[in-house]
């Protein structure tokens, strides 16, 4: 089984094949969701499969790499098309190819009527196919082809409604700033490459390990290059600008690139390269502020969005935060294990908020929703799971069992500390209370005057119902793989994951594990109080401290995402622009076309008539000349003939006569 | 003998000359007649009395007249001829006349270029013609036969009036 | 029998011949055309006639006889000829027949 383990990407990668070849108008509706659901099926059921599998028999070390081909031998560089199961990568492909399968039936039902049914799929397929690429890479260069991969199916899918401008400003913009992320990986590659010579992860890793010394230069540099990079895909600061606009995509797109895997991919890069960053604590210290930077500024922002998915883009951000903090402390297995309950509820959201736009027919506003909870069970208790898990509902909740094992880790590790503890905490109030800000404006409460009791709200069907079932279930009980040691001791997961990531040394005292979670409990508690209080309770509350002049600016700086949109325009786009403009008709332009374009067009001019020219058309004149005069000779005359004819004679006589 | 060769010789040439130069068809043909009776005598006087004979009877004889026929049938206007004085324009005859000296001069030339001999002191009697005639050139015999048939044939059917696709308009189409 | 020197009778022959030349070129009238042409032919013949009189040969007066032929053949079609020409044009001059001109 362990060796069909090159299907799991070729499924996907096959279904976009064939809906790009055949697709538009050669295949059926009913043809197109069979391959583009049925191939991510088939890898998810193949990966289950191979799971087990994994995990009954597990091959030696742990580990199985299957080499395909090899993709090129160039001098000393060679690389192979090679994919790597270890846990850490069986992890990430099932989270990808299940959630990813359960985002596609939802997709069947949700992008039913589009028009552009089949491109969507395919362009799904790819991306499905490019991320389990990615996370099965055996060498760096392979997992850089699956990266740019899933880059362009960003590009695709944000873009999806191309015919809006804006979308395509959305993608454009999402492309760019993950460039900039995916140009400083790159020249982490050829540092990497250059120093230690192969690209091949593990040897890679050994031998860096053994090569580099613990805060050295280059192991600085390699390591700074490669958060970067993961910065810029994971949507952390300063590279977190392009996630909140990506979400003009289709919503499905939303769940599954920008929640569950794509900006999941920095923090498996981080992950996997752990060794690299174990030589530079001060990128790995330096991850961890980016992490707890962007989970409070985003957390912030998202409590005064409007759109629902602009509030669920936010969280994300704000979760991948806690997932970097997590690396940057060294906690490499709870960072993973927060990434498998989020991929859960946060599809979850995203598809729930799906179910709702649709209903609301395409109004993603929350203040214009309200009451929805009856009208629409499904999607409310589903949605309420979900905010439920993320917010860490004590006990119950798988994200509380994740959110908890970072906040312990962060707190008892070398690198951590108290202060990064108590920003999660902060972080977890905050999420607490957006969160349930959206639940209960959207489902609580009464209904806006946009959703009166007889306008038609279109209900969820099987193909929606059942991945929002799935899911919730998920979001409940993933958690439960890895109990804390003060609730069960059951760290089966961070077992599991020790093949692959080292764990984490701690140096705090466990016995302080208990009072640290009751407060993390208590700030979750506090928030979906204050939430509560201040958006069902006292809505007018919040509406005099929005209206405030310090409340209204506080209220539109966070809005705009701390304004780092404003200050990239400023620092980086207007300048490039007024360059680029300046550069229109440059120095260069001009000396070109001195020197070069218009000495051409000269010599060209001049060459029109030129002695060739000249020498044919003469050769057709003297042609038209002889026979002119000879023309002469044909004058009608018998008597002139008969002349030519004895003038004839004479010359013949004559040559007989002198010789 | 000799001098009848050279008298003779000379009023053929007077008369073809004059014969030339005429404004009336018809004195043109008498005064060839003429001119053809003395190259006959000049046939006479070199010992070819059967060629003298055949000058006579079919050139003048018959030829000439011939051409009194058509002279007859065209009927010029008051006998004149389609041009009038052709010696008044005597400019037309410089080009002609030095063409036809030049070449007269390069056949003299050739002519007195060998000595050749003299011409032969005795007849070739008609007897003779006739049997070299039907020996060796029997077959140039029969070809002349066949050729004057093709010109009667011809003759005969050039010569018809109400010709198929004969018109009055000039521009019309061939005939024959 | 004269006995001359064969030069002189060739020298009439190539006068009488330049003058048929000379009708020929000169004169526009079809009929004085074929004339001089007849001329010409019967310098021809003369010629001939003297070759075979200096050898004694009957060959000369044969081939006298087939120039004959062939001038009689010539001269009927040739005036058959400038009967239909007479009709379509009304008049005698060659210079009317000048329609194939380049």
């Amino acid at each position: 089984m362990l060796s069909l383990l090159w299907l799991v990407p070729a499924f996907p990668l096959a279904g976009f094949l064939v809906l790009t070849l055949l697709g538009g108008r050669r295949l059926t509706h009913a043809a197109t969701t069979w391959i583009g659901v049925g191939s991510v099926g088939l890898s998810a059921l193949l990966t289950m499969l191979i799971g087990v599998e994994f995990l009954a028999v597990p091959p030696a070390g742990s580990v199985f790499v299957q080499t395909l081909w090899t993709w090129m031998n160039v001098g000393k560089l060679n690389l192979a098309v090679a994919f790597r199961l270890d846990s850490l990568s069986l992890t990430m492909i099932f989270v990808v190819t299940f959630v990813g399968f359960l985002i596609h039936l939802y997709s069947a039902e949700h992008m039913a009527e589009d028009e552009a049914y089949n491109r969507f799929f395919a362009c799904m397929n790819l991306f499905v196919a490019a991320m389990l690429v990615l996370v099965l890479a055996d060498n760096l260069a392979l997992l850089y082809l699956g990266w740019e991969g899933v880059g362009l199916c960003s590009f695709l899918l944000i873009g999806f409604w191309y015919r809006e401008e804006a979308n395509c400003r959305a993608a454009r913009k999402a492309f760019l700033v993950t460039r900039v992320g995916d140009t400083a990986f790159a020249i982490g590659l050829f540092l990497l490459y250059t120093d230690l010579g192969t690209l091949q992860i593990q040897p890679l890793l050994q031998g860096a390990a053994a090569k580099w010394g613990v805060g050295s230069g280059i192991a600085v540099a390699a390591a700074a290059l490669l958060l970067a990079g993961a910065v810029g895909k994971s949507a952390q600061l300063p590279l977190q600008v392009w996630l909140p606009d990506a979400m003009a995509g289709p919503t499905p797109v939303s769940a599954l690139i920008h929640a569950a895997t794509m900006v999941t991919a920095g923090v498996y890069l981080i992950a996997r390269m752990n060794a690299i960053f174990a030589l530079a604590p001060a990128v790995m210290a330096v991850t961890a502020a980016i992490g707890t930077a962007t989970l409070l500024l985003a957390g912030m922002s998202a409590l005064v969005q409007r759109d629902i998915k602009r509030v669920l883009a936010y969280s994300t951000m704000s979760q991948v935060g806690y997932m970097f903090l997590a690396l940057g402390a060294g906690a490499w297995s709870a960072a993973i294990f927060h990434f498998w309950t989020h991929a859960f509820f946060k599809a979850l959201l995203f598809l729930g908020a799906g179910v709702v736009i649709t209903a609301m027919e395409e109004d993603h506003d929350i203040f214009h929703m309200g009451g929805l909870r009856s009208r629409m069970p499904l999607a409310f208790w589903t949605f309420l799971i979900g905010a439920a898990s993320l917010s860490a509902l004590p006990l119950v909740t798988a994200g509380f069992y994740s959110k908890d094992k970072i906040l312990w880790d962060v707190f008892s590790s070398p690198r951590g500390g108290a202060v990064l503890w108590a920003a999660g905490v902060a972080g977890a109030l905050l999420t607490a209370l957006y969160t349930f800000r959206v639940v209960f404006r959207v489902f609580f409460g009464a209904p806006s005057s946009r959703v009166t009791e007889s306008s038609p709200l279109k209900q969820p069907g099987l193909r929606i119902a059942i991945p929002l079932l799935v899911l919730a279930v998920f979001s409940i009980g993933a958690g439960f793989v890895e109990l804390p040691g003060t609730l069960g001791n059951i760290p089966a997961f961070s077992n599991f994951l020790m093949g692959s990531l080292p764990p984490l040394l701690v140096s705090g005292m466990p016995g302080n594990e208990v009072i640290l979670q009751i407060v993390a409990a208590a700030a979750v508690l506090l928030g979906l109080a204050l939430a509560y209080v201040v958006f069902l309770r006292r809505p007018d509350w919040s509406a005099k401290l929005a209206q405030s002049p310090a409340g209204d600016t506080l209220g539109k700086f966070l809005f705009s995402g701390w304004g780092f949109d404003w200050a990239y325009e400023r620092l980086f786009i207007h300048p490039y622009v007024r360059l680029s403009q300046l550069n229109k008709a440059d120095v260069f332009d001009r000396l070109m076309d001195r020197l070069v374009a218009r000495p051409y067009a000269a010599l060209a001019r001049f060459n029109r008539n030129d002695f060739f020219d000249r020498f044919v058309g003469w050769i057709a004149e003297f042609n038209a000349a002889v026979a002119r005069a000879l023309r002469t000779l044909q004058s009608g005359y018998v008597r002139w003939y008969a002349a030519g004819i004895v003038m004839g004679a004479i010359i013949l006589i004559a040559s007989a006569v002198l010789r | 003998m000799d001098a009848v060769f050279y008298i003779s010789g000379a009023v053929a040439v007077l008369t073809t000359a004059v014969a030339i130069t005429r404004r009336n068809p018809a004195h043109a043909l008498l005064y060839l007649v003429v001119s053809l009776l003395s190259v006959a005598l000049v046939f006479f006087t070199l010992g070819a009395p059967f060629a003298a004979a055949l000058e006579v009877i079919i050139y003048a004889g018959a030829i000439m007249v011939l051409f009194v026929f058509v002279i007859m049938i065209l009927n010029p206007a008051g006998g004149q001829s389609a041009e009038d004085a052709p010696l008044r324009n005597w400019r037309i005859w410089i080009g002609p006349s030095l063409l036809s000296a030049i070449l007269g001069v390069e056949l003299i030339y050739l002519f007195t270029g060998n000595a050749a001999g003299t011409t032969g002191n005795s007849e070739v009697i008609p007897s003779q013609v006739g049997v070299t005639l039907l020996g060796p050139y029997v077959l140039g015999v029969e070809l002349a036969s066949i050729l004057l048939l093709a010109a009667l044939v011809a003759a005969y059917h050039l010569g018809r009036r109400g010709l198929p696709g004969e018109e009055e308009n000039p521009e019309g189409g061939g005939g024959a | 029998m004269a006995q001359v020197p064969v030069e002189h009778g060739l020298i009439l022959a190539a006068m009488l011949f330049a003058l048929g030349l000379v009708g020929v070129l000169a004169r526009r009238n079809l009929i004085f055309i074929l004339l001089s042409l007849e001329v010409m032919l019967n310098a021809a013949g003369l010629a001939f006639v003297v070759a075979g009189s200096r050898w004694l040969q009957p060959d000369g007066q044969i081939l006298f006889l087939f120039i004959l032929a062939a001038a009689a053949a010539e001269v009927s079609i040739g005036l058959a000829l400038v009967l239909l020409f007479q009709r379509r044009h009304p008049s005698l001059s060659v210079d009317d027949a000048s329609g194939m001109r380049g």
